[in-house]
């Protein structure tokens, strides 16, 4: 019963502004799929297209082979999960999941079936009784949640479903829904800004910047080979700096203010001489206590202890700020002043066009591109 | 989303909704301005105008209106928002009770003060004669000027009461407390800080006791004998002793509407000078009232309420007592409700019920479906709608009256003397009110129930049945006894337009005092205030929290 949702060059306007200037996009039957993005960037409205919210000024929508442009929101059998609940709160609980299954017609019992399915499913079964207002956060969502499901729709869309649950919460709650998700097998957009929680859950995630999708993979794709600066500093914590790709006697070798090392994952087409920006991400810098050791010069500013990690904030000769993430050692934590010299994991590392525009390593995977 | 939606349900709501406004609100205003402006033989004239701008007799009544309207929203101001800085700020004794107690006087009718206040303070009044007899002292006169303003104050003061409470419970704590740092507290503190942030609710405030003291016929025609106002003369030029002149009248409206519109355009140009919201994250806590200062708190706050309500009692102890046509007697008996009996006192109760709960449920249909229109479905078309609506919001009482007569009381309508007029009355004057509540409501409702509705399958219609609706019920009914207790008590457009057949509670106590049946009033009056006492006993209990308070 899963359904493949296939958008094909969308366009969004509000008057003469452009939200979303034309995206198209493929998302697989039966998987959990997240738009990720800071807040602005289009996932929202993106998300409340497909759900018939909002109008579609050009493109086209299908569920499957149906395209669902024109067909009216309560006739798109989907299930919806707002950020704030939208729990009707003149409802019990048990109304509340009933109310979609009423609106199909179906016979008393089988609502009454369905209902108490959903509701031990989502376990708030003794909670049926109840009016929304002594309910808790998590436990309205919940409710939302058993009132999307329960209905079969189609597609379930997620819209920051838990941006107004407490830390813990969250992280349960996160857990609830990927496993619902996975039990039901239903497809899945997932709206978020907070990118662990995109991590968390997703099968894949789509990254968007101004209306534009930016990357399309996996959560370890995105991470670890970013298509681009954008994605690569919205994904994570990252040190930007600016280099040099030289080629000699045929090897590739990256040059970042007087250090080099040889890098052996550059794609073909991009080795030629030219200038990089170079994204290591905090624990891709490797430090070393002997500033006379090879690497890049630099000077501590100041050391943060996390228990597990210790944070670096380093002031490279050259002048550019990194942060640097090592494991916690032992020995004495360094302190404001000391020098050192600092080397890069080259396995890690992602080096980009001067522009930032794309990444030139190898195992970028941009399903956006295919 | 196509254009098959263009045609849907809700689009031809708006424009039936927009011809109705159309009808029932701008031609009738039109209405006014072309009997202004014609002469008998149809020529377009300005003579009305400068009639009234040539003689001082009818501009004093501009100059007078104003005078009174001034000083009593000053001084309703002024002495309302002392007693709700006490009663915010401090924990009074008997809060509760001040709040109810206000809450009741805000809401009775008008005119049924200057009627106690006469019988106090009034030549044969009980106090006047308790100081000539006793200290062999003569008060002064309490008719005219001072009796307007004594009255209108003492009614008005609790409306700004119950603003101003709702703007200092917004009024955050950490605020006060960050200006207690910078060295700022006292009355220093109240005016630079308290007083700047409570400025839009003030200044809402402001309007109202503006709007409703400047219309308000009831008081001037009972106290204010030679003092001569505007609403006051709009009715006796219309219905006057010295014949008719329904141009004239419809002049002094036209002149009427443009002063308090030119108010209410000043009201909101200050009003956006203040555009701030506050929320409060850490309410106020309410200081203990100790010692002389808080002696003077208690005495300040139930002298105020005492003064406000005792009329009100007074009313409702005075249809026991015997009486003669103006002339209270000893002894107590029900003789007044006897002698109320043989004056349509029947039929003024199933008039005044059956009228008011007409007017209500077409005042609920209509202001919900425009809340809904103008929140949810903003366009050009509910945006005319919506602005249409606040019409009346400008337009006095009388001239509601006058404009629906010179509107419907010609053929095709011929509604005058018809229970449709009187209706029709009630429902204009108190829409906009509702329709601003209801609206303020449902923008508290998040859109996304209503979507989670539609994605759940709910048609629009059934959304808005079920879900909305619903949700918006707990505003609506609050909104509704208000607007229930407002048409009850209506009279300045009701005084144009009732005759024998359409008399209600309220023109039965009026026209009683009128001939100087004083007892025959009270027992009226009486049954009046138990009606809205007892409603607004429920509407307190169903709004519960004060939060949800709102006139």
């Amino acid at each position: 019963m899963s359904v493949e949702i296939k958008i094909q060059h969308a366009l969004k306007k509000y008057g003469e502004n452009t939200i979303i200037p034309d995206l198209s996009l493929d998302i697989r039957p039966g998987e959990f799929f997240t738009l990720l993005g800071p807040s602005g960037c289009g996932k929202t409205t993106l998300l409340r297209m497909i759900a018939g919210f909002n109008s579609i000024e050009g493109g086209d929508f299908y569920f499957g082979e149906k395209r669902i442009n024109d067909l009216d929101p309560s006739k798109r059998n989907i299930g919806m999960v707002f950020q704030n609940y939208a729990i009707f709160p003149h409802y019990t609980v048990r109304k509340n999941v009933e109310f979609g299954l009423k609106n199909r017609h179906l016979p008393k019992e089988e609502i009454a079936k369905k209902t108490d399915e959903f509701l031990k499913l989502m376990q708030i079964d003794q909670l049926a009784d109840r009016m929304p207002d002594r309910l808790s956060g998590g436990q309205q969502q919940r409710v939302a949640l058993a009132r999307a499901l329960c209905i079969s729709p189609d597609v379930l869309l997620m819209d920051e479903p838990l941006s107004n649950l407490d830390a813990k919460l969250r992280v349960e709650m996160r857990t609830v829904i990927k496993n619902i998700q996975h039990d039901v097998g239903i497809t899945c957009v997932y709206v978020t800004h907070d990118q662990e929680e995109a991590m968390a859950v997703s099968d894949r995630i789509a990254v968007m910047n101004a209306g534009v999708i930016q990357h399309v993979g996996n959560p370890k794709n995105i991470y670890q080979r970013p298509a681009n600066v954008f994605v690569a500093t919205f994904i994570g914590r990252t040190n930007m700096l600016n280099g040099k790709l030289c080629m000699e006697n045929g090897k590739t070798m990256l040059n970042i203010n007087g250090y080099s090392a040889e890098l052996l994952t550059v794609a073909d087409e991009y080795k030629a001489d030219q200038e990089v920006q170079i994204s290591v991400r905090p624990e891709e810098l490797l430090l070393n206590r002997d500033e006379n050791a090879y690497g890049m010069k630099g000077t501590v500013q100041d050391a943060v202890f996390l228990g597990l990690n210790t944070h670096y904030f380093v002031k490279l000769d050259s002048g550019e700020d990194v942060e640097i993430i090592q494991e916690s050692s032992i020995e004495d934590t360094l302190s404001q002043g000391a020098r050192i010299s600092l080397t890069v994991n080259t396995d890690k590392v992602n080096v980009f066009l001067a522009d930032g525009s794309k990444n030139i390593l190898t195992g970028v995977k941009n399903d956006l591109e295919v | 989303m196509g254009k098959r939606n263009k045609f849907e349900l809700w689009t031809v709501i708006s424009i039936v909704l927009l011809l109705l406004f159309i009808l029932v609100l701008v031609y009738p205003m039109f209405g006014i301005l072309r009997q202004a402006v014609y002469d008998a033989d149809g020529n377009l004239t300005l003579g009305n105008f400068s009639k009234f701008f040539a003689k001082k007799y009818y501009t004093n009544t501009i100059l007078n209106s104003f005078k009174s309207t001034i000083c009593v929203t000053v001084i309703s101001l002024i002495i309302g928002t002392v007693l709700s800085y006490f009663y915010s700020f401090y924990a009074l004794k008997g809060a509760k009770l001040i709040f109810v107690v206000s809450i009741l006087c805000c809401m009775s009718a008008p005119f049924l003060g200057a009627l106690s206040w006469i019988m106090l303070l009034g030549r044969n009044g009980v106090v006047t004669k308790f100081f000539k007899t006793v200290f062999g002292i003569k008060l002064g006169s309490i008719y005219g000027f001072k009796g307007i303003l004594l009255v209108q104050c003492l009614k008005y003061y609790p409306l700004v009461f119950i603003y101003m409470n709702g703007a200092f419970r917004n009024v955050d704590n950490t605020l006060l407390e960050a200006s207690a740092n910078m060295g700022c507290t006292g009355v220093k503190r109240f005016f630079k800080i308290i007083l700047q942030l409570s400025m839009p609710t003030l200044l809402a405030a402001a309007l109202m006791v503006f709007m409703q003291a400047f219309a308000d016929f009831g008081t001037p025609m009972i106290i204010g004998e030679g003092y001569r106002t505007f609403p006051v003369e709009i009715y006796s030029q219309y219905l006057g002793e010295n014949g008719r002149d329904y141009g004239f009248a419809a002049a002094i409206s036209v002149i009427a509407i443009l002063i308090t519109a030119v108010v209410f355009f000043i009201q909101q140009f200050a009003t956006n000078k203040f555009r701030f919201s506050i929320s409060a994250l850490h309410p106020v806590e309410k200081k203990k009232a100790k010692g002389a200062g808080g002696f003077f708190m208690h005495l300040y706050a139930y002298l105020l309420i005492f003064l406000g309500f005792a009329p009100n009692l007074y009313i409702i102890y005075l249809s026991f007592v015997n009486s003669d046509g103006a002339v209270f007697k000893t002894g107590f008996s029900f003789n007044n409700y006897k002698l109320a009996a043989k004056k349509l006192l029947a039929r003024s109760i199933t008039n005044t019920v059956w009228y008011g709960v007409i007017s209500l449920a077409i005042i609920i249909l209509v202001s919900v479906i425009v809340a809904y229109l103008i929140v949810r479905r903003s366009n050009p078309v509910n945006h005319a709608i919506d602005t249409m609506s606040m019409l009346p919001y400008i337009m006095p009482g009388a001239v509601v009256g006058i404009a629906l007569v010179m509107a419907f009381g010609a053929k095709p309508f011929a509604l005058t003397g018809t229970v449709a007029i009187m209706i029709l009355n009630f429902v204009v004057r108190r829409m906009p009110y509702t329709i601003r509540s209801a609206s303020a409501c449902l923008m508290q409702i998040s859109p996304s129930i209503e979507e989670a509705a539609i994605s759940l399958g709910a048609s629009k219609a059934k959304t808005f049945a079920w879900i909305t609706v619903p949700m918006m019920s707990s505003g609506i009914i609050s909104g509704a006894i208000l607007s229930w207790v407002a048409i009850v008590t209506e009279l300045s457009g009701s005084i144009i337009l009732y005759n024998n057949k359409t008399i209600t509670l309220t023109m039965s106590t009026y026209v009683n005092i009128n001939r100087g049946n004083y007892g025959i009033a009270c027992a009226f009056a009486a049954i009046l205030q138990v009606v809205t006492i007892i409603s607004l006993l429920i509407y307190i209990k169903i709004s519960k929290s004060e939060d949800n308070i709102s006139l």
